[in-house]
């Protein structure tokens, strides 16, 4: 056997065991809520059942949490995405002895614990709200999108300077010198350029939101949100409708998964279609130039 | 000192720093000829709003004001709100006092129980994260080095997918494989291995799992980018040059992906650290973690002050480890916060 074949096995060896670790508790779960059982259990299977996900859709909590999630998310979306952009603009800007500074602050919430970005959130504003009595604003579903919007805003930050690293800032002069002002450059340039950081930033921000729970749990206050709910569920004792659940959000992230595939593959097949009716009609060109030169 | 002198000083805070670093690029000595335009000249007057609006709010009132409002808060007494910002509101140490020393009715010199559950999170998140390394470079590497971009791409599907499930259902996965009428202690129970079931749960081995693969995606995405960028011409030359592979991985491949491998091994260490969801779910009675008593300050004895003191002392534990990573490492912040 040569030294390749021994190194094939060992690979094959290794991602067994490695998808195994990654997938195995989601398979066991997956089949749990099949069981007819009380407790989740994949063995013995006593008899299938969809029991388990009509009881979660009967779940009034589980359902309220779940439109709460929805509602928090989108507004974390509206929030964390222009202000990632601003910040990731600003970075470049700023005065460069204070530019240190300004990227410890705002890098600081990806490394800082979420219980804490939760508490501190809790604090501030319920001292603030005291203070300035304005009590309505001390409200769980405001503070979550608050606390969870401080970090999941660094990392739309992130991926804003990325894409802004690549941008060629002689399409903004060329804009310029034909009469743009600032401001139809910013949004006739710069923003359809960064429309693919826009769009994987706002889906990062909406599941980071939505199975968010450290921050959440303190932030929320007295309200509730799914993840909320389904850790006071799971601390009760274990029911296959947490299962149920978690299948559920396993098949819509399928789903959602394909749909974002083929999106993306069918905007490759636009943009290289695009370049190559531009590399054709170039080629054209050069042609009728050259008809053109041996003519004359 | 009365501790209703905090807040406007907080306040002051920020307007100071702007302060100081508005005078220093006032006193900047400028280039000569070079004139530059203004903020606001290059960047049109409404998104230069935009722009300062924006980073202001969330720099002040979304990070820095909080932080400092719960530091603050934790030098204050625990007092009914009535007392609040009266004469016996005065700042003190009692919160950290409790931490080391414990309350005044327990018979122990020291907080023994705190103290334990704090560097026992400290210690059981850094093999968390040692741990994480081992199981992910070789994956990571195959995936950066070896494999062919569309097979990457699947790989990379796969090893999402998991992470859209939330934390609290993985934990409940793991709950559901380990605890003593589940999985693996039905199989070792029916392969007549033991007679009676194992507390895996007791024993924290499932806490430990779950923290394992709650922050495995962190680890592999931040070496999958660091190994990427190596030129794979680098690692031809010296295996042409007769290097074992393992003199590759340690003297090629490993230096190249220090930055990576600081910024996924902070990441899981911070994130493990401060998981609030795996114990709760995973932990058994005697469990010993720190997050799920600084949730008990909170809800259970409601005292803020001291749950923001628990949760100062976190956030010194994991500034610190932030520190010594990048000085081991000897990098700078940008290059592990990518």
């Amino acid at each position: 056997m040569s030294s390749k074949t021994v190194m094939n096995v060992m690979l094959a060896f290794y991602m067994a065991i490695f998808f195994g670790f990654l997938f195995g508790p989601l398979i066991v779960m997956g089949i749990s809520s099949f069981n007819t059982s009380t407790y989740p259990q994949v063995y013995p299977i006593e008899g299938l059942t969809l029991t388990w996900f009509e009881k979660l859709l009967n779940d009034r909590d589980m359902v309220y949490g779940m439109k709460n999630s929805l509602w928090i998310g989108m507004w974390v979306v509206l929030l964390s995405v222009p202000l990632g952009l601003a910040a990731a603009m600003m970075m470049s800007q700023i005065y460069s002895k204070a530019r240190s500074f300004y990227y410890v602050i705002v890098v600081s919430p990806v490394l800082t614990p979420g219980v804490i970005i939760g508490i501190s959130t809790v604090v501030f504003w319920r001292d603030l709200t005291t203070a300035t009595n304005s009590k309505f604003l001390y409200d769980g579903v405001f503070l979550a999108v608050l606390g969870q919007s401080s970090f999941i805003s660094a990392y739309c930050m992130l991926m804003f300077m990325s894409r802004l690293n690549r941008f060629d800032r002689a399409q903004e002069e060329a804009g310029l010198d034909l009469g743009a002002s600032q401001t139809q450059v910013f949004f006739h340039i710069l923003l359809p350029f960064l429309r693919p950081a826009i769009f994987s930033s706002a889906v990062l921000a909406f599941l980071s939101s939505f199975e968010n729970y450290n921050t959440t749990t303190f932030a929320i206050l007295a309200d509730k949100t799914l993840t909320t709910v389904l850790a006071g569920r799971v601390r009760q004792g274990t029911t296959p409708a947490i299962s149920a659940l978690a299948v559920l959000i396993i098949a819509v992230t399928i789903v959602g998964a394909i749909i974002y595939e083929l999106v993306k593959r069918r905007e490759d097949r636009e943009r290289q279609a695009r370049l190559d009716a531009a590399h054709a009609a170039e080629l054209r060109e050069l042609e009728s130039i050259e008809k053109a030169t041996l003519h004359a | 000192m009365l501790s209703s002198t905090g807040h406007p000083f907080i306040f002051l805070l920020p307007v100071l720093a702007f302060v100081i670093f508005w005078v220093m690029a006032k006193f900047e000595p400028k280039p000569v000829g070079v004139t530059k335009k203004s903020f606001f000249e290059r960047n049109g007057t409404p998104v230069a709003i935009y722009l300062i609006v924006a980073v202001a709010f969330w720099a002040l009132f979304m990070i820095v004001l909080p932080q400092l409002f719960m530091v603050e808060m934790s030098f204050r007494p625990k007092l009914p709100p009535v007392e609040m910002g009266g004469p016996k509101d005065l700042y003190t140490f009692e919160n950290y006092h409790y931490f080391i020393y414990g309350s005044t009715t327990s018979s122990d010199a020291i907080n023994w129980v705190h103290i334990k559950a704090f560097f026992l999170t400290i210690l059981a998140s850094l093999l968390v994260a040692l741990f994480n390394f081992a199981l992910c470079y070789p994956l990571a590497y195959y995936m950066a080095q070896a494999a062919r971009p569309a097979r990457v791409r699947f790989l990379l599907l796969l090893l999402i997918a998991p992470y859209w499930v939330n934390e609290i259902l993985r934990a409940f996965a793991f709950r559901i494989i380990f605890s003593s009428g589940g999985l693996i202690n039905k199989m070792l129970l029916g392969a007549g291995f033991v007679d009676q079931p194992i507390d895996f749960i007791g024993n924290d081995i499932a806490l430990y799992a779950g923290l394992g693969y709650a922050y495995m995606l962190m680890m592999i995405f931040s070496l999958y980018n660091a190994i990427e960028t190596l030129d794979h011409a680098q690692i031809e030359a010296a295996r042409d040059l007769g290097a074992p592979w393992w003199h590759i991985h340690s003297f090629i491949v490993i230096p190249f992906a220090k930055p990576g491998i600081a910024s996924g091994c902070t990441l899981v260490f911070m994130l493990s650290a401060g998981s609030l969801a795996a114990p709760l779910v995973l932990g058994g009675p005697r469990s010993l973690w720190f997050t799920p008593i600084l949730y008990d300050r909170f809800f259970q004895a409601f005292n803020w002050p001291q749950g923001a003191a628990y949760a100062f002392i976190l956030l010194l534990a994991c500034v610190s480890f932030v520190l010594l990573v990048l000085r081991l490492g000897r990098l700078s912040l940008g290059e592990i916060a990518k």
